[in-house]
């Protein structure tokens, strides 16, 4: 295994940047609007790409920085803009992003939002302040630190309860919906942040309303401190953003970090937390399911001993799908993300522990090491977001899509992957891939090798 | 908690940037910054650069700022090439913290070390980005000594993001273009009998399919800025003997400079739609003098027109009476459409762009039915707000705007960059209106 080192260019990134992150978990926030600080066109951007995925409009302020702003400072555009937000959406919570621009010229958005509550008597207002340069980070980055600095803001101490914290990284909003069917199945109550499994895919009803219903409820994030556990699927995430740790460290909140629960390990340990926690063993339904889901491993075994994969994308879900991968024998030969992920390489290492191939793990990767890497090693099978569509176009490597942006197919939001149920069916989308190359070219690979002898 | 939405509401400093047809005197403001929070449709200076230098296709399009401006730029757009494809890689010099601190030109330098070596290409593309423009990096003399370096152009686009909106950038990409084709020192081009054309950017080999038409005429095309060119045919830019201008929002400063510094005299056009194409092509023949090329240009039209006129009445008459909301880029594309919804029985309701400028709203108003709603650098709240009010059955617009359309029930046209098929030509004129029926017409809106 080997690690990439610094360099000069990036050549087809394989991240995008912070501020863009930090937007998705305040859309999983009840009545939630987020406001960009710094130039039009970051929020705008970031709007277009996250519309492409979900196929939702994508409202996200912007202060529209100008020259003026720029050499003046920005803060009359801030409150000019959070003014016009409030009148547009009349939301019940709003994100101040930074961006490169507003970091780099120095904007204290802390002391701004803080007097801009005090001079428009706003007080049962929340304004949640995210410092995310886009030269700080990759979107992963972005993501957890506004989901830490939403419940760092709004956590209050609270008598104790019984509904668990369940901290979501950015997977679909059907995975979301089926980690709150286990819950429920295994009677669970919980909060589960940041939910926008309703509010990136909402379902079309009349009339149309601006800020979709739905959202983590903001009271509920309040009472997180009450929590007896908090879940968390992070296991890539690191110390200083991690929300579960800073309910652990400020609350005393016990933290359980756990991967994404895909794969029959990573299921099974999402549900013995919760079995140990409960008292409750899986139910009938989720066994079955279980068994269903081995069913589906045994009969595409074959299939997928063939596949010799890469994986790229957000940390969280490499992670979790080179340990699907690792158990039907996919066995990954480039692991790779664009975020800096020092977590990730030791985690990834664990979990590429066994596997017969050597495995190339890139932090801080590009497409261009990507698919050099991918040649090298000969990988037959892509398995990330839409970006990697070049290993399609210029390698042969046919991609299946899972992960955040896929704007190059329909249906990001509806991707099921996660449970058992999702793992068969994202197991299906992989063995079904493998399959259609080996049929598309066994004739004639056949033919030339044996019949010709040309190949 | 369930809180009220605020319906229909238009913010105040927004109430000069709408008009109604017949109902208000004063002229609609526009070409002004975006007003803080209001959500503006527009994107950034840089944006702006990129759309219209990207298409030059044998180019090292190098970002320099950090990873996100490039991210976001890398290979969204539909433009073809008939050689190279180096465009369609995002190269980005992905400052980091460091960077920002102690400045990132020796980085750049390095990067562009790197990529030449790497990708042999006669031709840089250097975009700054906002904190470029902050942290003070003199992006010009790393170019200087890059291009004496590697003895190729290596040419700065200034396209922070803050000094200005889209429009901005178009001239940033424009300046960019006037220095590369600017002729050595006393090596003046011979003219030729050809011509440029202007703002069209090869989408879906919209390029081709005009040149096609010229070429059948008669009439030569030295260069398409930018769509399928390259370094070799842009360095020759300057020996033509006419521009034709279409895009001419991201276009008119290129075809003034280039008639003020080569005498090369501008035409504005428009392929978009039947009218607009047979105008346009006859205006360029009427420039050249020619007989043979007039009757030329007369044969094609008639041949042409009678190929797809049933097509178009048909379309006609399973859609007439129906109205269309638009909201584009740039007045040109704006003005083409309402003519092209014209000859598909369509009426335009409610109107606007992200950077029209002032004479092109003049047109759109002159255009228009009384009543039609007109907006300059619209938000999500107001085309919603318009196209509900006014009953429109479709919009036109791009990636953004697509997702409100479908949430309100409404049919959806993508005219945008990322598109897969032509709309410009007669050719173009029926891939619309079969676009328009496809969505119009779907059964899908019976279920809802």
């Amino acid at each position: 295994m080997k690690n990439q080192s610094y360099r000069n260019v990036n050549e087809n990134p394989c991240n995008m940047c912070m501020p863009m992150g930090g937007i998705l978990p305040f859309k999983g926030i009840e009545r939630s609007m987020v406001i960009i600080h710094g130039s039009q066109g970051c929020s705008t951007y970031m709007r277009r790409h996250i519309a492409e995925h979900f196929n939702e409009p994508i409202d996200v302020a912007s202060s529209s920085l100008n020259e003026k702003g720029t050499i003046y400072g920005g803060e009359k555009n801030l409150k000019q803009g959070l003014d016009n937000l409030i009148k547009l959406y009349n939301p019940g919570m709003i994100g101040i992003l930074t961006t490169c621009l507003a970091e780099t010229i120095g904007e204290d958005i802390d002391r701004i939002a803080a007097e801009y509550k005090a001079e428009r008597g706003l007080d049962r207002l929340p304004l949640i302040t995210v410092p995310t340069p886009g030269y700080g980070g990759a979107h992963s980055e972005g993501y957890w630190l506004a989901v830490k600095r939403i419940i760092a803001s709004v956590a209050e101490k609270t008598r104790l309860h019984s509904r668990v914290n369940v901290i979501v990284p950015n997977i679909s909003p059907a995975d979301i919906r089926e980690i709150k069917r286990i819950l429920q199945l295994m009677k669970v109550d919980y909060t589960l942040c940041p939910d926008f499994s309703d509010t990136l895919d909402r379902p079309f009803v009349k009339p149309y309303v601006k800020i979709p219903e739905g959202g983590t409820r903001i009271e509920d994030i309040a009472a997180m401190p009450g929590a007896p556990v908090t879940i968390q699927m992070g296991v890539t995430v690191d110390e200083g953003m991690s929300p579960g740790k800073y309910l652990e460290e400020e609350f005393g909140v016990p933290l359980v970090n756990v991967p994404i629960p895909m794969g029959v390990r990573a299921t099974d340990a999402f549900l013995d937390t919760l079995r140990h926690l409960t008292g409750r063993e899986r139910p009938d339904i989720l066994e079955a399911e279980r068994g269903r889901l081995l069913d589906c491993m045994i009969d595409s075994h074959k299939y997928n001993f063939q596949g010799r994969s890469v994986i790229f994308g957000d940390p969280e879900i490499v992670y979790a799908v080179a340990s699907t991968c690792m158990e039907n024998g996919i066995y990954p030969v480039v692991a790779a993300t664009g975020s800096k992920g020092a977590k990730f390489s030791e985690a990834i290492k664990k979990i590429l522990a066994g596997c017969p191939d050597e495995t190339d793990i890139l932090n801080e990767a590009d497409f261009t090491g990507i698919r050099e890497k991918s040649r090298q090693r000969g990988a037959n099978i892509a398995i990330g977001h839409s970006d990697g569509k070049f290993l399609t176009e210029r390698e042969g490597i046919p991609l299946v899509r899972i992960g955040f942006p896929i704007h190059d197919r329909v249906g990001g939001q509806r991707l099921l992957s996660v449970g058992y149920t999702g793992t068969g069916m994202f197991l299906d989308r992989v063995t079904n891939t493998l399959l259609e190359r080996k049929h598309s070219n066994y004739r004639a690979a056949m033919y030339e090798k044996y019949y010709t002898g040309t190949a | 908690m369930k809180a009220a939405e605020p319906a229909g509401i238009i913010v105040e400093e927004r109430s000069d940037f709408i008009r109604t047809k017949g109902r208000q005197k004063q002229q609609l403001k526009c070409d002004a910054d975006s007003i803080a929070g209001c959500v503006s449709q527009r994107a950034c200076v840089y944006c702006g650069a990129r759309v219209v230098l990207n298409p030059v296709t044998d180019a090292i399009h190098l970002v320099h700022g950090p990873i996100g401006c490039s991210s976001y730029t890398w290979d969204i757009r539909g433009s073809l090439s008939s050689s190279a494809d180096l465009y369609r890689f995002s190269f980005s010099t992905d400052l980091k913290e460091h960077d920002v601190i102690f400045g990132g030109e020796k980085k750049l330098a390095r990067a562009i070390d790197e990529l030449v070596q790497k990708y042999p290409s006669k031709l840089v593309f250097v975009y700054s980005t906002c904190i470029v423009g902050v942290i003070g990096d003199d992006l010009e003399a790393v170019c200087k000594a890059a291009a004496q370096r590697h003895g190729i152009e290596v040419i700065p686009v200034q396209s922070s993001g803050f000094i200005g909106n889209k429009s901005a950038g178009y001239r940033a990409a424009c300046d960019a273009l006037l220095r590369l084709l600017r002729p050595p020192e006393g090596k003046g081009l011979a003219k030729t009998r050809s011509i440029n054309y202007l703002g069209d950017f090869n989408l879906a080999g919209e390029v081709w399919i005009i040149k096609n038409y010229l070429k059948e005429m008669g009439v030569e095309v030295n260069v398409a800025f930018t769509g399928d060119s390259n370094y070799t045919s842009l360095k020759k830019a300057a020996r033509a003997s006419l521009n034709i201008v279409q895009c001419a929002g991201s276009m008119y400063y290129l075809a003034e400079k280039m008639e003020e510094l080569y005498g090369i005299p501008h035409m504005n056009i428009s392929f978009l739609g039947l009218e607009d194409t047979s105008a346009s092509l006859r205006k360029i023949a009427a420039a050249f003098g020619d007989a043979a090329i007039m009757s030329k240009t007369e044969e094609l039209i008639a041949r042409e027109t009678a190929r797809v006129k049933d097509a178009i009445q048909w379309y006609r008459r399973k859609m007439e009476g129906k109205k269309a909301a638009i909201y584009v880029g740039g007045g040109f594309k704006a003005i083409s459409l309402i003519k092209q919804f014209r000859e598909i029985g369509i009426d335009v309701v409610m109107i606007g762009t992200q950077t029209g400028r002032q004479e092109e709203y003049d047109t759109i108003t002159d255009l228009v039915d009384d009543g039609t709603v007109i907006l300059d650098d619209a938000n999500p709240s107001e085309l919603e707000k318009f196209m509900t009010e006014k009953g429109a059955h479709l919009l036109v617009g791009g990636v953004k705007e697509r997702p409100l359309a479908y949430k309100l029930g409404m049919a959806f046209i993508d005219h945008n960059h990322d598109r897969k098929h032509p709309l410009s030509g007669f050719v173009g004129a029926v891939n619309f209106a079969g676009e328009v029926y496809s969505t119009l017409c779907s059964p899908v809106w019976n279920y809802i």
